[in-house]
């Protein structure tokens, strides 16, 4: 119930930021000086907060996509493993996003 | 239900069209591009962390190679398809008055269509150096 709740959540959350994926795109076709507004704002603090937020986003609607492919071919419905599948998509997209961000920081951070 | 399955005709399950008249196309589609994107996310991920520290020519210069262009525009059809998708369902199950649904629904896909256009023409600028 939650979890399917916060597939909805996150691919409407994804969809406004393919607005913001084209903008980026937009900006680097148009120029330096769009594009230095761009690098900017991905590095100020609130951009920070935005782009972790979209990895979990992206993350979770991951693995729970993962989980509802598999539940569309029939497997997974026992309640008992319905359940536990569903901590996997939700512990597992805190991984995927600490694993994602741990790199970006090995790589010398965003700033 | 088996007592109506003899009031169906077979051609009617063979064409797989329900009351919506459309059959399972949106269904199938919204799992095909969905296994598209489990992919081609990973590979954007990888793509944009491995972008960190560029500066704007070796940004642009990423993005101009064939194959990064390439896998950039099937990334963004794919993800904007398979969200036009789920927003579409979203409102068929929450919003009930149907002019509302309906025009929700037309704007949300021309505003997806006019996304995908501008941002694909953006990788193509890119990629041919205009």
């Amino acid at each position: 119930m939650v979890t399917s709740i916060l597939h909805r959540a996150t691919g409407i959350v994804l969809a406004l930021g393919s607005l913001l994926v084209a903008a980026a795109l937009l900006a680097l076709a148009s120029g330096p000086e769009a594009w230095g507004k761009v690098v900017a704002l991905a590095t100020s603090w609130y951009g920070l907060v935005v782009l972790v937020g979209w990895t979990w986003c992206l993350a979770y609607h991951w693995l729970n996509g993962i989980r509802h492919l598999l539940q569309d071919a029939g497997l997974g419905y026992s309640i008992e493993r319905f359940v536990a599948n569903s901590w996997i998509s939700v512990i597992g997209s805190f991984v995927l996003t600490a694993a994602v961000w741990f790199v970006v920081y090995a790589r010398g951070g965003i700033a | 239900m088996s007592q109506f399955d003899r009031f169906r005709q077979p051609i009617k399950n063979a064409r797989g069209l329900g009351s919506a008249k459309d059959g399972v196309h949106h269904f199938i589609v919204q799992r095909v591009t969905a296994v598209a994107l489990l992919f081609l996310s990973i590979y954007l991920i990888v793509f944009v962390v491995g972008l960190i520290g560029a500066d704007y020519a070796s940004a642009r210069a990423a993005v101009a190679q064939p194959c990064n262009a390439v896998l950039l525009i099937a990334f963004l059809i794919a993800s904007i398809w398979h969200g036009e998708l789920g927003l579409q369902v979203i409102i068929e199950d929450y919003v009930h008055t149907p002019w509302l649904a309906l025009t929700s629904r037309l704007v949300i896909k021309f505003v997806c269509v006019l996304v995908a256009l501008a941002s694909i023409l953006a990788v193509v600028r890119i990629a041919l150096g205009a």
